[in-house]
């Protein structure tokens, strides 16, 4: 009884351990982020406050009397020294108020977690569907390497990579929707609303990743221990699979992270042209606006989502290669 | 003699683009008899590899094998195997090892997981799980704590048990033929002294046979009963172990013996093969060796010539040599001994410095003279040198620790002298090499050139004194820039020490060139265009180009084939006698040393350990680790040769055993020396040893 009673406490204190090793390497991550977010957006704030056009003039129009103007301009406190406004705005940040949108007048954060699902909704779905088109054709590309299916694999990724989403967006919308019939057009409706924009993500980024996943695994094919693997009497394709794919796969996974990093931050061109409500069109929307609030609080979201993906990069990357893992201990 | 358990005829491989084939093994024929130890004896690139991968059917995808035919055991020609039926062979009846344990095992996979997968395939009567029979197997190979280290990655382990893992791998299917590809080539003499004995032990335990590839004819000799020499896809010569190195048949064989560095030769300049090893493009009908062969008669370079068989099985392709009655071929050999010295040195393309032995011997003696008053001639004195690197740890990066990669190091370099360092890798020799030129800023210490003290000038104040001292690198295939022009690479010295006229610069360069043997129009190449040799005298003529009055010379020859080695060697000594510069000579080769070296210097764990001239310590040797170190090296005569076997391997420098470092290997140790560090023991003027025992 006591035995066991050591036994469980020691595992608890073990568990405890690792975890706390974990939680310090994701504080340490976290804090080193801090001085870029906050670089990010100081910069984007100055940006914001340089360039040419008036917030004020775009919601009032020409025809409205000065008076009036400036009442607004102080309403949104637009009228204060650009220091007071940099104060203020970083002195919200601090307990999480991102601001108040110029034209809705409600707070940034609400509209930032209204258009989130949807981004991340396309974000999941396009780099599922990348996934699942790149790695058996970058497998088979390596595998059968300049033959027949090698040539066209890559002459297809070729294709897909080149091709901007901006065209293949209305092509597909042009096939599908409109003389098909089978899709919506654009807009955030059901699961069948997700397949275009989904397609046009996802082919751009299975085009690259199954160019990659290829080259790398040829290099890995070239190693000495895939000679060993071989000399040992194992098929091609348990030596592909078993000792060629995962030491192939570390270097795609830090592009994947990029990538999914991008794709969360919203993918503007997609979104925009399915209209799609997620982050990347509110920031087209609100950059258009002038909302200048509105436009800090996106960029702000997206360098954050950057952060938290590459940190989760790492770590899924410590995982699977030992030596970083030991590395580290 | 029993049937033959591995039986090669007229073996053919080719690579390459099929319309112009590089026929890199040409109608090989060997016989491997049970439990016999056969080696393939070669330069690089005269097909030992390719041999071997054909054997077991592993050629890259350019390759091919055009014809013949691989008996192997009851199985039969293993070239008419389907590819399921070879896997099983592959792994199981034949197992292979390689060269590079460090890049041989899959990184993301334990040790333990990859024995297992080679258990798994061929133990088909195996009735327990893997695991108990890959702990058996690591223990046969001599790992400790086998339990734990089957759970480890490779990158956990040093390079010797690399290798073992690698052997116990091959021993899962309980191979009756091992095929060893330059197995102990990127080890340490230490230990591939261990790894030579694991499979010695393990042959005569298991009664494998073993197909021994391998450049190192000092490891032939030990290791090998029979041998093969190959040369150009060719075998040339094959013979028992002993008779070829008794009595080599085949010019090339001679002249490899001859190449090899040892103290006996040190009055003389090596033996070097000029030219390069032909194209194996073309169709021969002549000899491949003829252009290379200062014994050739006519008929060598018209005819291919036949097999000649002598006693004790010696067989060797060569139209002049006669078996055991071979006159006229030691004739005409002793005839090119009599004027060996010049005609060597007209081959080795810089004819104009011939090797002035009368010279030298003065030089040395002079040299000798200076150590009795050492102040007034020292070129280079190294004080009490420390290199620490800090190790950091943690969010805020303190400094846990430090790695001593050199630890107190004190050395002397006259004019015009050689000193030796010398010393397994991981012990901080190339460390201490880069804090002398203070390419590394020591830790702390002393170093004194020409009297002046370097380690506090500031880097711009160093930049003058540059010039004088300069430093040829181990890999003459990573240390120039590849999309630089040779002459470029050359003359970046002169621009940087202000010589900015063109024309006055491209006539230095060009002489530059010719002192190091490259011709001129090398000046308009890049170095991709030049093999390892020429690549290294580029590298010499780089250093040079400044004028320095001390090059450290950082394992220049490793990479280099022992003909190469050779030319590589002569051309630093010559450049010695004519320019009175001093080498710093950073090394693990003792064959080298010995044929080189004035002075040697024995380092272990960033100190040293034992030094003084390098009769004193090569043969009285003091310390117990150059004795075993010494005791290691794999000679050609080792006659009653004591080996004196070390344990394990090279401790971390970041925590050294206490006491004397050497204390937890050493076979003299007492209690005592695990207490405190010895003091210098001085038995001569110039020899001093850091061993409290070694008085007795």
């Amino acid at each position: 009884m006591t035995k066991n009673l050591i036994m469980y406490t020691k595992y608890v204190l073990y568990y405890i351990y690792i975890n706390l090793k974990f939680i310090s390497f994701l504080t340490t991550r976290l804090l080193t982020a801090i001085p870029t977010i906050l670089g990010v957006a100081l910069l984007v704030f100055l940006f914001l406050h340089l360039v040419p056009g008036d917030p004020v003039e775009l919601m009032l129009g020409d025809m409205v009397p000065a008076a009036d103007r400036e009442e607004l301009r102080r309403v949104l406190g637009l009228d204060l020294p650009i220091s007071v406004q940099m104060a203020n705005y970083f002195g919200g940040l601090l307990y999480f108020d991102f601001g108040t949108s110029f034209f809705t007048r409600r707070p940034v954060l609400d509209s930032l977690l209204e258009r989130l699902p949807a981004t991340l909704e396309l974000a999941v779905s396009g780099l599922s569907l990348a996934l699942l088109l790149a790695v058996p054709l970058g497998i088979f590309a390596a595998k059968y390497r300049d033959r027949a299916l090698d040539t066209s694999a890559m002459g297809f990724s070729l294709i897909g990579a080149s091709i901007p989403s901006f065209w293949l967006g209305p092509m597909l919308i042009m096939f599908f929707s409109l003389w098909l019939g089978w899709t919506p057009v654009s807009g955030h409706d059901g699961a069948i609303s997700l397949i275009l924009p989904t397609l046009t993500l996802g082919t751009a980024l299975a085009a690259i990743l199954a160019r990659m996943i290829r080259s790398s695994l040829l290099e890995i094919l070239s190693e000495d221990f895939i000679r060993t693997a071989r000399a040992k009497g194992l098929s091609e394709n348990q030596v592909l699979l078993r000792h060629g794919l995962r030491n192939a796969l570390l270097p795609v996974l830090t592009l994947l992270g990029l990538q999914l990093g991008s794709l969360l931050g919203g993918a503007v061109i997609t979104e925009t042209i399915f209209d799609w409500p997620g982050v990347g069109s509110l920031l087209v929307e609100s950059i258009q606006k002038r909302d200048i609030p509105m436009v800090q609080g996106c960029v702000l979201l997206i360098s954050l989502i950057y952060v938290a993906v590459n940190t989760f990069t790492d770590l899924v990357y410590a995982t699977v290669d030992p030596r970083i893992r030991l590395a580290k201990n | 003699m029993n049937a033959p358990l591995l039986q090669i005829t007229d073996l053919t491989t080719q690579l390459g683009n099929p319309k112009q084939p590089s026929q890199v093994v040409d109608k090989i024929n060997l016989e491997i008899y049970p439990g016999e130890t056969f080696a393939l004896l070669g330069e690089s690139g005269c097909g030992k590899s390719m041999t071997a991968l054909s054997i077991m059917r592993l050629l890259p995808l350019s390759g091919r094998i055009i014809e013949g035919c691989v008996q192997f055991s009851d199985v039969g020609d293993l070239l008419d195997l389907p590819e399921k039926e070879m896997r099983r062979i592959r792994g199981g009846q034949m197992a292979m090892i390689f060269q590079e344990p460090q890049t041989s095992l899959n990184p993301v996979m334990t040790v333990g997981r990859q024995i297992a997968e080679a258990v798994e395939l061929h133990d088909v009567q195996r009735k327990t799980n893997s695991t108990k029979r890959v702990i058996e197997l690591l223990d046969a190979v001599g790992i400790p704590d086998p339990k734990r280290r089957a759970k480890e990655y490779p990158h956990q382990l040093s390079g010797g048990m690399k290798q073992r893992i690698m052997i116990a791998m091959a021993l899962a299917g309980k191979p009756k033929l091992l095929i060893a590809d330059e197995p102990t080539t990127a080890l340490d003499v230490t230990i591939q002294a261990q790894v030579l004995q694991l499979l010695k032990d393990l042959q005569q335990d298991t009664g494998m046979a073993v197909l021994l590839i391998t450049h190192d004819l000092g490891v032939v000799a030990e290791t090998a009963d029979r041998l093969a020499v190959m040369y150009a896809g060719q075998i040339v010569e094959t013979a028992t172990s002993e008779r070829f190195f008794s009595k080599p048949g085949h010019p090339y064989g001679r002249k490899l013996l001859k190449a090899l560095p040892d103290a006996s030769k040190r009055k003389q300049r090596l033996a070097v093969i000029p030219g390069m090893v032909p194209s194996l493009k073309q169709k021969f009908s002549n000899c491949r060796f003829v252009k290379r062969c200062d014994v050739a008669i006519a008929e060598c370079s018209s005819e291919i010539p036949p097999w000649v068989f002598g006693s004790n099985n010696q067989q060797v392709r060569c139209h002049i040599w006669q078996s055991d009655t071979n006159k006229p071929l030691e004739q005409s050999i002793l005839r090119n001994q009599d004027s060996g010295v010049l005609n060597d040195s007209s081959q080795d393309l810089h004819e104009s410095q011939d090797f002035n032995q009368d010279n030298k011997d003065n030089q040395v003696n002079q040299g000798s003279k200076t150590l009795d008053q050492p102040s007034n001639n020292i070129l280079l004195e190294a004080r009490d040198l420390c290199v620490h690197f800090p190790i950091h740890k943690g969010i805020l990066q303190r400094i846990i620790g430090h790695v001593r990669a050199v630890d107190g190091l004190s050395l002397n370099l006259y004019p015009g002298r050689t000193l030796a360092l010398v010393g397994e890798s991981g012990c901080g020799k190339t460390t201490a090499g880069k804090a002398i030129l203070q390419l590394l800023r020591p830790t702390a210490g002393s170093v004194r050139f020409a009297g002046q003290e370097l380690t506090s000038l500031s880097t711009n104040k160093l930049r003058p004194l540059r010039s004088m001292l300069q430093i040829i690198f181990q890999d003459p295939f990573a240390s120039m820039n590849p999309r630089m022009l040779v002459g470029d690479i050359v003359a970046e010295g002169l621009i940087a020490q202000g010589l900015n006229n063109r024309s006055t610069r491209r006539a230095k360069v060009l002489k530059l060139l010719d002192q190091v043997g490259i011709a001129s129009d090398a000046i308009d190449r890049y170095p991709h265009e030049f093999s390892g040799g020429q690549r290294q005298r580029i590298c010499i003529a780089r250093a040079l180009a400044v004028e320095p009055s001390l090059i450290v010379c950082d394992e220049p020859t490793s990479a280099l084939d022992v003909s190469v080695q050779a030319q590589i060697i002569n051309l630093l000594k010559d450049l010695q006698i004519n320019l009175d510069i001093s080498y710093l000579f950073i090394t693990h080769n003792i064959s080298v040393v010995a044929y080189l070296a004035d002075e040697v210097a024995v380092m272990y764990l960033g100190r040293i350990v034992e030094q003084g001239e390098v009769h004193e310590i090569l043969e009285h040797p003091k310390h117990p680790y150059t004795k075993a170190l010494l005791s290691a090296v794999p000679t050609i005569d080792d006659t009653g040769k004591q080996r004196i076997q070390l344990e394990g391997d090279l401790p971390s420098p970041a925590d050294p055993p206490s006491g004397c470092h050497f204390h937890p290997r050493c076979p003299e140790a007492t209690a005592a020396c695990s207490l405190k560090y010895p003091d210098t023991v001085i038995l001569s003027p110039t020899h001093s040893v850091r061993c409290e025992y070694a008085k007795f």
